[in-house]
Parts: C-alpha cells; sequence; structure tokens
C-alpha cells in the first residue's frame, strides 16, 4: 500500500539521448524564433519607441543624449500646429476623393467581369491588376508627365477635343495647370489612387462574388429577376463582408497615403500644400524639421483617428451587422 | 662569425618588426559621400595617396537623400558613421546644432586659421550659435543669370536692361515673350522671391530671423514686400512657365524645348544643360549677375568628421586635402564643375578660358565675382520651417487666393507659433 518514500534512482542518461531531449524541448522554439526575434526588432521596438519618443523632444543629430521629457507637449503642440489640422483635411478629402470611387467602380466591374467576361476573366482581372503591383514611382512619375501643363498629353488631348464639332463645348479652350492650380491637384492625385487600387478591390470583390452560391442565381432568373435585380439583392447584401475587408484596407490606406501626392505633387504638397497629406507632414517634421519628438506623436494621433475611423466602419459594416440581426 | 650572425638576424628581426608595424600602421578611412561629390573624392584619391600612402580611402556613396538620412540615423544612435562625411549645404545647419560632428575650430585642427583662405560667407554657414565649427567648405554655388541671347535680340532687348533691377527685369521681360510667343521669362515666379529674401539682409540679420530668434517675417518688412510683389507681378503679366521647383517635369521640359528666356540658378547649371538640359541650345545662352546686384548662394558642399570616428587625425588630413589644397580644387571643378570655396584655386588659369557651351564666354570670371560679394547669412535651426511657410505663403499670394499683407501677416503669426 504504502508507496515507496525514496524514488529509484534515474538511469544516466547517454548523451545521444540527451541531445534528442534537449532537441525535443527547444527545438521548436528555436525554429519559431526568427519571426519573433524579427518582430521585436522590427514591429514591437519601434512601436514602444515611437510611444516614448512621443512624449520627449528630441533632434535626431544630436545623438540620444539630447532626448528631453516634456509630457504631452508634443501632442498639444500638434494638436494647436494649422498644418496639422491642414494635413487632416487634405487626407480626409484625399481619402474620400480616391476611396469612393473606387469601389463604385469595382463592385460593378467585378459583377460584369464574373457575369459576362467568363471565358476572358483572367485576362481581364490582371489587366486591372496590373497598376497595383506596378511601383508607384514609375506610376507617379508618369502621372506627373501627363498632368504637366504645358507639355502634358492630358491637356494635349482636352484641348485637341475642344475642337471638335458637337461636343467641342464640353472640353476647355486652355490647358488646365493639373498641378499648379490648387483646385486640381486634389483631383489629380486621387486620380492616380483610384486608377492604382480599382483592380486590387476588383480582385477582391470577384473573389467575393465567386464565393457566392450559384443557385441563387439561378433560383432568381427563374422567378424572373433581371441582371440589375439580381446585383441588387443577391450580390450586394452577400459581399457585405468582402465590403467590410475592402474599406476597412481603403481606410487605412488612404489615410497613410504618402508616396503618390508625395511625387506627384511634390514633398511639401503642392500649391498651397494642399496634398500635403499627414503621413507627408510627420515625414517633414522628421527629416526636415528634424523634431523626431513631434513626428512621433503625430504618428500616434493618426493611430487613434485610423482606429476609431475603424471601429466605425467595423459599426457600419462589421459582423454584428453582418450576421443578419439588422 | 656568431656575433655577425646575431647582429644580422636581430637586424631582420627589426626589419621584420618594423615591415608589421608598417603594415599596421596602414589606416582605412571610409568617406560617406553622395552624388557628383563622390566623383570628386575618386579622382583626388591618387594624389592624396602620394602624400599619404598609409591611408587606404574607402568611399561609400548614397543618393543624396538617403546619405543624408543615414548619417542622421548613424549620430542619432552613435554608430554607422564614416570618418569622413559628406553634408550639403541645406543639411549644414540641422547637424550644426547636434553634437554628433567634431567642433573643429579646437586644436588640433583649428580651422579657423584657413577661414581668410576662403569665399568669405562659406565658413559661417559651418559655425553654430556657440561658435563651433562642424564642418569644411568645400565647394560653391554662386547665383547667376542665365539668358538666351538670341531671345534677347529678337526683343530688342539687352542683357544690362535685364538685370539693371527687379522692375527692368520685368519691364525687359515684358518685351521679350510678346517678341518670342510660346517664351517664358523665368520657369517660376517663386525664384525671384526666393533670391530678393536672401539678399538685401542688414547685417546680423538672419533670413527669417534675428539674433534673438525674433521673426522677420512680416507684412512691414520691405525684403519680403518686395519679394512677394515682384514675383506676383511676374505671375501676372503671364511670364512665367510655372513650373514649380528645379528639376520638376515642367521645368526639365520647358528647358528641353527651349522656352526659356532666362533662369537665375547656381553656376553649376551650365553642366546640366549641356550635358542633358539643353544640348541643343549650346552656344545660344549666357550668363550675367542676378538682377539689382543681387548676390545669393545656390547650395555648397562640406565635410565634416563625426564624433565617433576612430581615425580622426587622418580624417583631418584628407578633409584639409579635398578642401585646401588649390590643386585639388581645380581637379574638382573640372571633374564636376564643383566651384571652389577656396580662394586660390579661383586665380587658376581655367577661369581665364571660355566656357564652350556659353559661346566661349568667360562666365568663371562672372561667378567668382559673384562668389566674392556673397553675405554670410546667419543660419537658424527654424529656417527650414519658417522657408517651407513663406513658400506656402507665397504660393497664396501667386494664385490669388490671398493679399501681399495677408500672407505676410498669416506667414509670421504661424512662424512665431513654431518659434516659441
Amino acid at each position: 500500500m504504502q508507496a515507496s518514500a525514496t524514488a529509484p534512482p534515474r538511469p544516466k542518461r547517454s548523451p545521444a539521448e540527451r541531445w534528442e531531449s534537449f532537441q525535443r524541448r527547444y527545438a521548436p522554439y528555436i525554429f519559431i524564433s526568427p519571426f519573433f526575434i524579427l518582430f521585436l526588432v522590427f514591429g514591437l521596438f519601434p512601436i514602444v519607441f515611437s510611444l516614448y519618443l512621443s512624449f520627449h523632444s528630441w533632434q535626431p543629430a544630436a545623438g540620444l543624449g539630447s532626448m528631453k521629457f516634456i509630457g504631452w507637449r508634443n501632442f498639444t503642440d500638434n494638436l494647436t500646429d494649422p498644418t496639422f489640422w491642414q494635413s487632416l483635411r487634405n487626407t480626409g478629402i484625399l481619402a474620400l476623393e480616391s476611396g469612393v470611387p473606387q469601389h463604385l467602380i469595382a463592385i460593378p466591374l467585378a459583377f460584369a467581369i464574373h457575369t459576362s467576361l467568363k471565358r476572358v476573366q483572367g485576362l481581364v482581372t490582371a489587366l486591372y491588376f496590373l497598376p497595383y503591383i506596378t511601383s508607384v514611382v514609375a506610376v507617379s512619375v508618369i502621372f506627373v508627365t501627363l498632368f504637366s501643363w504645358q507639355y502634358g498629353v492630358l491637356n494635349v488631348v482636352l484641348t485637341g477635343l475642344h475642337h471638335l464639332p458637337l461636343i467641342g463645348g464640353l472640353f476647355p479652350a486652355e490647358k488646365i495647370n493639373w498641378l499648379g492650380n490648387r483646385d486640381f491637384v486634389q483631383p489629380a492625385v486621387a486620380s492616380v489612387v483610384v486608377w492604382r487600387y480599382v483592380g486590387w478591390n476588383t480582385v477582391l470583390y470577384l473573389s467575393g462574388i465567386q464565393a457566392i452560391p450559384s443557385d441563387l442565381y439561378e433560383a432568381a432568373s427563374v422567378d424572373g429577376a433581371t441582371t440589375g435585380q439580381q446585383f441588387r439583392y443577391i450580390t450586394l447584401p452577400l459581399l457585405r463582408p468582402i465590403m467590410f475587408v475592402a474599406i476597412t484596407l481603403t481606410l487605412i490606406g488612404n489615410l497613410q497615403l504618402f508616396e503618390e501626392p508625395y511625387i506627384i505633387a511634390g514633398d511639401s504638397g503642392g500649391i498651397g500644400s494642399v496634398a500635403l497629406t499627414t503621413v507627408m507632414y510627420m515625414y517633414r517634421t522628421y527629416n526636415f524639421y528634424g523634431d523626431a519628438g513631434l513626428a512621433a506623436a503625430m504618428s500616434w494621433l493618426l493611430f487613434i483617428l485610423i482606429g476609431a475611423l475603424t471601429l466605425v466602419n467595423n459599426r457600419i459594416f462589421g459582423k454584428s451587422r453582418l450576421s443578419g440581426s439588422d | 662569425m656568431k656575433n655577425a650572425l646575431l647582429s644580422l638576424s636581430l637586424s631582420l628581426l627589426a626589419a621584420a618588426t618594423l615591415s608589421t608595424s608598417h603594415a599596421q600602421a596602414k589606416v582605412t578611412l571610409t568617406v560617406g559621400v553622395f552624388p557628383d561629390l563622390d566623383s570628386v573624392v575618386k579622382a583626388a584619391i591618387p594624389g592624396f595617396n602620394k602624400k599619404f600612402p598609409n591611408i587606404e580611402i574607402k568611399i561609400n556613396s548614397l543618393a543624396y537623400g538617403d546619405h543624408h538620412n543615414a548619417l542622421t540615423t548613424a549620430l542619432a544612435t552613435g554608430s554607422g558613421a564614416n570618418d569622413v562625411e559628406a553634408i550639403d549645404f541645406g543639411y549644414v545647419a540641422k547637424f550644426a546644432e547636434g553634437g554628433g560632428l567634431v567642433d573643429i575650430s579646437k586644436a588640433p585642427y583649428s580651422a579657423g586659421q584657413y577661414r581668410s583662405k576662403f569665399v568669405n560667407y562659406t565658413f559661417p554657414q559651418a559655425i553654430t550659435d556657440d561658435g563651433r565649427m562642424v564642418a569644411m567648405p568645400t565647394d560653391i554655388g554662386p547665383g547667376s543669370m542665365f539668358y538666351r541671347t538670341d531671345y534677347l535680340k529678337k526683343a530688342g532687348v539687352s542683357a544690362a536692361d535685364l538685370n539693371r533691377s527687379w522692375d527692368s527685369y520685368v519691364t525687359a521681360g515684358k518685351k521679350i515673350v510678346s517678341a518670342n510667343p510660346g517664351t517664358f521669362l523665368i520657369p517660376d515666379a517663386s525664384e525671384v522671391a526666393q533670391i530678393i529674401i536672401r539678399t538685401g539682409l542688414a547685417s546680423g540679420e538672419g533670413l527669417y530671423f534675428d539674433k534673438n530668434n525674433k521673426v522677420l517675417v512680416s507684412p512691414t518688412s520691405p525684403r519680403f514686400v518686395q519679394a512677394f510683389t515682384v514675383a506676383k507681378a511676374i505671375r501676372d503679366a503671364k511670364l512665367d512657365a510655372r513650373a514649380g521647383a528645379a528639376f520638376s517635369s515642367d521645368w526639365t521640359t520647358a528647358f528641353q524645348k527651349g522656352n526659356l528666356a532666362t533662369e537665375v540658378s547656381g553656376a553649376w547649371l551650365v553642366g546640366h544643360m549641356q550635358n542633358w538640359l539643353a544640348k541643343d541650345f549650346s552656344g545660344k545662352w549666357a550668363s550675367q549677375q542676378l538682377p539689382g546686384k543681387s548676390f545669393t548662394s545656390y547650395g555648397g558642399s562640406f565635410y565634416g568628421i563625426p564624433n565617433q570616428s576612430q581615425h580622426k587625425a587622418e580624417a583631418w588630413e584628407l578633409i584639409k586635402y579635398l578642401t585646401t589644397d588649390p590643386a585639388q580644387q581645380i581637379l574638382a571643378f573640372k571633374t564636376t564643375g564643383a566651384f571652389p570655396a577656396l580662394k586660390a584655386a579661383q586665380t587658376a588659369p581655367l577661369f581665364n578660358e571660355g566656357v564652350p557651351y556659353l559661346a566661349n564666354q568667360k562666365a568663371r570670371l562672372v561667378w567668382r565675382t559673384a562668389a566674392n560679394n556673397i553675405k554670410p547669412i546667419d543660419v537658424n535651426r527654424l529656417d527650414p520651417v519658417a522657408d517651407q511657410i513663406v513658400a506656402d505663403a507665397l504660393s497664396a499670394v501667386l494664385d490669388g487666393s490671398k493679399t501681399v499683407p495677408q500672407a505676410l501677416t498669416d506667414a509670421q503669426g504661424l512662424i512665431a507659433r513654431r518659434a516659441r
């Protein structure tokens, strides 16, 4: 009944056995460690450091020793800076101008590709997707050339169309200074963003449409529903989960807009800084003004804004509304 | 015999030790630099190695922006900087305020002894408020006005008409543009404002701040009012191509198509013009001083030594060679057109030769005069911020959305806000 008080002595293990046990116990950690090391170095550290930085005044060129704790000052300075608010306004306008058309074009386009262009679906999708995988720098540089006031192809075409009979009146007689007139800079930048991301969204929506059971459409056509009605009553409601994903991605992407406006309008955001986005202003604050703390605080303010807007988007399109509770 | 053997082996040993120490003394010096300055350093190596065979030079060249970003990061983290770092004019103030670069005004460097040998506005650019000097000047960009002789001739306008004053520049410009349809007087009206802002400073004034950090931009400052007013007159008379910043797409194309009658820039522009920007118009361009007896600088480069450098003495030897050796400065001028900051290099016979692209005009003499007339400007850490705010205010005036006093009042408020 009584268990022996002393455990039998463990047999001595050979080095080979010890090595095997070590491998079994620790090898998995070693194998997954690259991810954690990379995440710590390039993911977590910058995030934590930028938070730390946002409460400090720091001129990077003066070395780490020059860092001074200044509390919330960077945040209050940003929130009372008219240029920061202007950059937020610009970002918001650009996000809307470039975000809304992307989806308004991509959803019907995906539906059309799915229903009418079945045979060449792959080719058409690839063509639309091409801008997304092309270097944004190359794309922007080409658009700058197209938008050129005196020498751009766009103005040559528009003023050429002006001379056509009947429809000529619809087109401008004089060249438009797309990038030198503050009314046109934002639409010019937005059009490049739309052009670039429509393909990406089309692919997302196409995959969503393909997941909709075809018997729903068959049943609808038996009931005499037109293509428009099928789109309205089957495709759109069932696309909602994909819409949530696509709109969230657009929202985050557009609020972080940098390359397109930077190259098209210049590093100062073009005439009157109308295309100066918050990320561009952040970059400028760090790189040209050498104020790392102020730039870090700006990035956290932008993070809070993106978080809030994503929550709103979640409320509109998110899971709670997808389960049919509405 | 024994003694002879011993002394032989001893001397062999000594020789071996010496040669080892000799090999150990070989120092590899890293030089961080950007194009085209990298070609200048490369061209300097053979000459430098003749004087210092034990110093091997390794050039780390990065694109302009990347080079300065890498240097900022290296200074911020305290590691990774090269032994010698090239710094462009636009970045000197930023690096000067930090403590990452060696103060070369102190012994053993004592850079101050060379001050009189250099064009006089260069040294103050690299000296901080508290008297530290962080870099040695190497090349400068004396401002010059380039003009198309054929367009002026057709309009019956002389070069002197163009540069008598800013008003005469605008008046002559109107004649040139109307006599040569499709041409523009200047790529962008804002360039004129930039020159006027940079010239006519009272002594002790910076561009945007005085010695006590008081903002100088104001609706009552004659300098800013004139700058904005002249630029607006040019824009209203439709004399500018509204091409935005230099090297923009419209700017480049206007040059390539030969649609510009004048351009104001650093002397270095000729290199770009003859190589790619306006190749087809060789012999049609000429150079003279900026209008209204304005003398201003368009950039320039410096060399500094980071505190992290392990080879400061050797780094200083290289910097001295690159900046204070007249033969090397002339070689640099021949290599990339980098205009020498060293006065002794400006008396080379090369300066009396004509520039083939400018129809053999002795333009280097014009640039030398400009270089020696440019006044030093006090730099302020917040200059880049003020620069941007003033540029925005100017663009608001140019496109008619604000009046000059309104724009300057707003700019004054915004700059004061950042300077508190």
